[in-house]
Parts: structure tokens; sequence; C-alpha cells
């Protein structure tokens, strides 16, 4: 996703860049405001609905699965109770199972703090924030075996850099 | 009709222009000498990072209000009757504001960062006392009712000429088919941010004031969620209408070296009302990551990001370019600068919209995307206005120094944000004291564009304060 984010903005400001570079180039070459205006409306306009028909799939594709879920009741999740505190992580178990849904349910007993699970390769794969007196669920399937990281990526003090737990992820 | 402004109006435009050129300058190096600790350069302790971390972010988002009321309030005084003595008054606000919050930070040690977010400043972990942060969050809150005033004064200069907020909007042309011509450009903006800000500050003054008696009854307090929604408002709509008042800057000045006055036609009308609603209902975009808030309000502030990028697109960057393209101006520094704002505040628009969607913000939110995208629109749009706005002032053209400081603030401002970029797509943190040595790289080339870009910022400071005297007493 990362990689998706970045290529998409740099590729859209490489095409702003285009247009400003080229009125800069153009700037010089003197022309009565009425028919760069008149053009101007023209492309003004056809910008204007290409944003807006091109918005509607890219929302509606980004707001199919959202990340957003309520807390199951049944079996079927592993639950991971997820308490932040200046400035450690206690975690209600160390290890998991991969394949299988894990259910962390994020809350915080100080200050507000924010729950994000790193892999090995110090790649952010998921986060949410923990908040004192609210609990929020994330869920999450590992696809891979191996340890990985929570790190607080939310403001909260002097030694926030250094909240960091990890727990182990296992094959079934 | 447009009238000249008197000359204590003008004496305070510059003395605001000049704490903006210094505040501007000092809270950069705070900035850099950030990114030389991440990059190992510079081995500040966490404890003093945390602190110089919160004079820059709250220092910065304080001076950029100054900045754009600066702007604002000298072109909309050509346009309405403005109390000078009320633009004063926040001034002075300000700096008695500053001087208590530098004196928490650096004397008491409050290092809570901008955002206070609540309980944090009653919950410093031993690290600074609740006289500490009683004094930061006072501070912050003086100037929060300077701006506050501020703001009154111009709606009532506004309406005094205008009968309506509506009629200032230009919404009898837009909607009722009038054919009146329409209120300024430089008006529309002003009432704008009128409507805007003082939603703001009363959501950010309404939390201070909470915060503040938190810190000595703690069994007075507020639900987290609902303090974070007031905090993030407030911090939402105020960082914007900096922007939004300085955007009045390309509005009044661009004009005057292309030879095309800019128009409050139809779209300028729909843009302006669109953005007007969007920066209000829009913030719930800071809270993606919080999934206990209603999930209607996540969506809606995903889709209202989307939308939000389309009035600063398409009439306010498309509007520069139209005005711009075969009209023969000489590229002098304002007309330079405020081309390169425009410029900077579109292409910061990109990334601030890519992470307002929920799926990317769960894997960006929190990283260096995040000062990656708004530094793209506040160094590289803002700062390059008031710059600009500081030329103007100053009638002053340029020379080749000049235009070397301009390609120094160009390449060493992009290459910083993208650094930011590149660092929040890599997973790196923000707001941490202490980085991975796999993340030093990166630190180090943003520590280096980043003194580029100040060393552009100390040329177009030092040649507008070399000038304050002679603007006062002309």
């Amino acid at each position: 996703m990362q990689e998706i984010a970045w290529s998409v903005t740099l590729w859209l400001v490489l095409v702003l860049a285009a247009a400003f570079i080229y009125v800069v180039m153009k700037s010089g070459d003197k022309a009565e405001a009425a028919v760069v205006q008149g053009a101007a409306g023209k492309i003004r306009s056809v910008l204007f609905w290409v944003l807006l028909v091109a918005g509607v799939p890219v929302t509606m594709v980004t707001l199919a699965d959202l990340p957003y879920a309520a807390a199951t009741t049944e079996g079927e999740s592993q639950v991971v109770d997820a308490v932040g505190s200046q400035w450690s992580w206690a975690l209600s178990q160390s290890s998991v199972v991969s394949g299988r849904p894990v259910e962390f349910r994020v809350t915080a007993a100080d200050a507000s703090h924010g729950f994000a699970i790193y892999n090995s390769s110090m790649t952010l794969l998921a986060q949410t924030q923990a908040m004192p007196e609210y609990t929020n669920v994330l869920r999450y399937t590992f696809a891979e075996p191996g340890t990985y990281k929570v790190l607080c990526l939310e403001y909260c003090g002097v030694d926030h850099h250094n909240m960091m737990t990890e727990f182990t992820v296992v094959a079934p | 009709m447009t009238t000249t402004i008197s000359k204590g109006a003008r004496q305070s435009v510059v003395a605001y222009a000049a704490t903006a050129a210094a505040v501007l300058l000092l809270l950069m190096v705070f900035g850099l000498l950030m990114r030389a600790s991440q990059a190992g350069g510079l081995a500040l302790p966490a404890d003093l990072f945390y602190q110089v971390m919160t004079a820059h972010g709250i220092g910065m988002v304080g001076i950029a209000g100054m900045c754009g009321a600066a702007i604002m309030w000298y072109f909309l005084g050509h346009y309405v009757d403005l109390s000078t003595k009320i633009f004063v008054l926040n001034l002075i606000l300000f700096l008695v504001g500053v001087v208590m919050i530098l004196s928490a930070i650096f004397i008491g040690g409050f290092a809570g960062a901008w955002t206070f977010l609540y309980p944090l400043p009653a919950k410093s972990g031993g690290v600074w006392e609740a006289g500490a942060a009683a004094l930061h969050l006072s501070g912050v809150l003086l100037i929060g009712v300077g701006f506050l005033l501020f703001h009154l004064d111009t709606g009532r200069a506004i309406l005094s000429k205008y009968g309506s907020i509506g009629r200032a909007l230009g919404w009898p042309q837009l909607f009722g088919g009038s054919t009146e011509e329409a209120p300024p450009p430089t008006v529309v903006a002003s009432t704008m941010v009128l409507i805007v800000n003082v939603l703001g500050l009363l959501s950010g003054a309404s939390i201070l004031a909470i915060s503040l008696v938190n810190l000595f009854v703690p069994e007075f307090g507020i639900d987290p969620l609902l303090g974070k929604n007031m905090i993030f408002f407030f911090g939402h709509v105020f960082i914007n209408a900096t922007i939004y008042m300085s955007v009045i800057a390309i509005y009044e000045i661009l004009p005057k070296y292309t030879g095309r006055p800019w128009k409050a036609n139809k779209p300028f009308l729909a843009a302006w009302t669109c953005s007007t609603l969007f920066v209000v209902i829009v913030y719930p975009h800071h809270l993606l990551m919080d999934f206990a808030m209603p999930t209607w309000m996540l969506v809606m502030g995903q889709v209202i990001s989307y939308l939000s990028g389309i009035p600063v697109l398409v009439v306010t960057a498309f509007g520069v370019l139209s005005y711009t393209h075969r009209s023969g101006l000489k590229w002098d520094m304002a007309p330079s600068l405020l081309f390169l704002a425009a410029f900077g505040w579109a292409a910061g628009a990109i990334p601030a919209i890519v992470d307002g969607t929920i799926v990317v913000n769960l894997v960006l939110h929190n990283t260096q995307w995040v000062p990656g995208h708004f530094h793209t629109y506040l160094l590289m749009g803002l700062v390059p206005m008031v710059m600009a706005f500081m030329y103007y002032l100053a009638g002053n053209a340029g020379t080749g120094l000049d235009r070397g400081a301009f390609w120094a603030f160009l390449v060493g401002g992009f290459g910083f944000t993208f650094t930011f970029l590149w660092a929040g797509k890599e997973s790196v943190p923000r707001r941490f004291a202490e980085h991975l040595p796999e993340w030093m790289g990166i630190d180090a080339l943003g520590a280096v564009f980043a003194a580029l870009a100040i060393l552009g910022v100390v040329v177009f400071a030092v040649r507008f304060l070399g000038r304050v005297g002679h603007l006062v007493k002309a």
C-alpha cells in the first residue's frame, strides 16, 4: 500500500509540475487576456468533470473494505488485549497463530497512544489508536510466522520512541 | 472601490511581517536541529528534542496565523474599515503568549506537542509540573483570544459594508442571478476565514479551558475522544485558515504583474462557498485511526478530503496558471514566489488526499508521510506567499542574490518535504527523538535539504528586515 501511495503521489505531482513549467515557458509570449481566459474556462470545466468522475470509482473501491470491526463474541478470532501506558505495552498473550484472524482489543491506561504493528523488516502493517476509556478493535491476519513489533505512533511523552514490545506469530 | 490604508496601519503590517520573518527563521532552525538529531549528527537528549518539537509545532502554527492575518488585514483594509488598534492588540497578545509558551517549554520543561492531546498535559510521567502545562495552555489561549478579536473585527467591518455574510460570500451572484459585481476575492476569502476560524477558535478555547481546569482538578475532565475531536477541529481549521488568508496575496499581488485582475466569477464564488463547508466538516480525516468514532464520520472525512482538492486545484492553482499564461509578466521576486506557492499548495494537497484515504491511512498515519504533506503546502505554499508579500511590501524586485536564494529555497524545500514522504513510505514514525540506524540516511538527506531551504529564507528575511526602517518611515 505504501508503494502505491508513493507512486500515485509522485506521478500526480509530476503532472502538476509539468503544467506549471509549461506556463512559465509560455509566460513571455504575450496574448490578449480574453483569448487565454476563454480557452482556460473550457479546460477548467473538463478538469473539474475529470476529477469528479475519476473520484467516484476511486472512492467506491477504497471504501469497500474498511478496517473498522466490531469485537467478535465467538471464538473464530484469536483475541489479544493490548493496553498502552507511559511508556510500555501490556499484551495479554505474546504468541498468535498465522493464517487466522487476530483481534487486538486496544486501550490505554493514561494518555493516548498509537498501537502500530511492524514486521521484521520494520514495515508498518496496521494500526489503531489506544485511548483511555475506549477499546479500539483491530483485526489482522498474519500471513507469515515470525517476530513482530508494536510501536507507539501517538506522541505520549519523553520516552515515546522507546515504547515498543514484541510478539511472535507461529505456524498453525 | 478600494482605498489606501493609513501610515499607522501600514507600519503595523510591517511589524507583523518583521516578527514573522524573525520567528519563522528561528523555528526553521529548530526544525533543522530535530532532523539533524534524528540523523545522528546532533545528539539532542530526548527531553530537549520533544521540547524543541513542541516549540517548533505550536510556534509554526501561531506564526503561520500571524502571517496570514497580516496579509489578509493589509488587503482587506483596502475594501472595508478595519481597526488598527485590534490588529496591534492581536500582535501584543501573540508576543505575550509566545513568552509564556517558551517559558513553559524551556524553563518548565513542558513537551506536550502542539496538539496538547488531552489528557497528556496532565499526564507528563513526572517530566513537567502542572504549572508548566498551565503556563503553556494559557499562552496558547491568550493567542487564541487575540485571533478571535481579530476575526470579530474583520466580521464587524465586512458586515457593516456588505450587510450580511451571504452577500460578502457573493451568494446573490452565485445563487440569486444578481448581475451586480460580486465582492472582491479578498472579501470573499476573508469572510470564509471569519466563519471557519471563529468556530475553530471557540472549539480550541473550550478544550484549552477544560484542560487547564483538569490540570488542577483531575475529577473535572472530558471524554478523551470528544476532547480529541475538539482539538483536531480547532487545529485543522486554524492551520487551513492560515493558507486561506495568505492566498489573498496571490489574488491581489499577481494581477499587478500579469495585468489581469482576479475576478470573483461564479466558479470562484462556488469554490469558496464549498471550501467553507469542506474545511468545517473534513476534520475527521485526522481521526481515521480512532476506530471508536462513528464510521459515517470517518467515511465523510475521506470523501470530503477528496472533494476538498477540487477548489484548490481547479480554482486557485488553475487560476494562477490561466492568469499567468502568455501574460508577458516580468518574473520579479514577488510573482516568482507566488507562482511557486500556488504549486506548493496544490502539490501538498496530493499526498494529503492520498493519506486521507482510510485504507492508506492505516499504514501512513503518524508516519513521516504526515509532516511530508503538511510541510509541502506550508513550507512550499504558505511560506513563499508570505515572502512574496514581504518583497511586495518592500518594493523589492530582486537581484541575483534573491534569485539564487529562490532556487536554494525551491530545491531545498522540495528535497526536504520529499525526504519526509519517502521516510513515510518506509514506515518511519513521526515525532521520534531517536531513529533506527536504517532510517538515518533519509534523515541526513532531509537535514541537508532543510539547511539549503533555510539558507534561502535567510536571504529573503534579511532583505526584508534590512528595509524595515525605510518602510516604517515611508
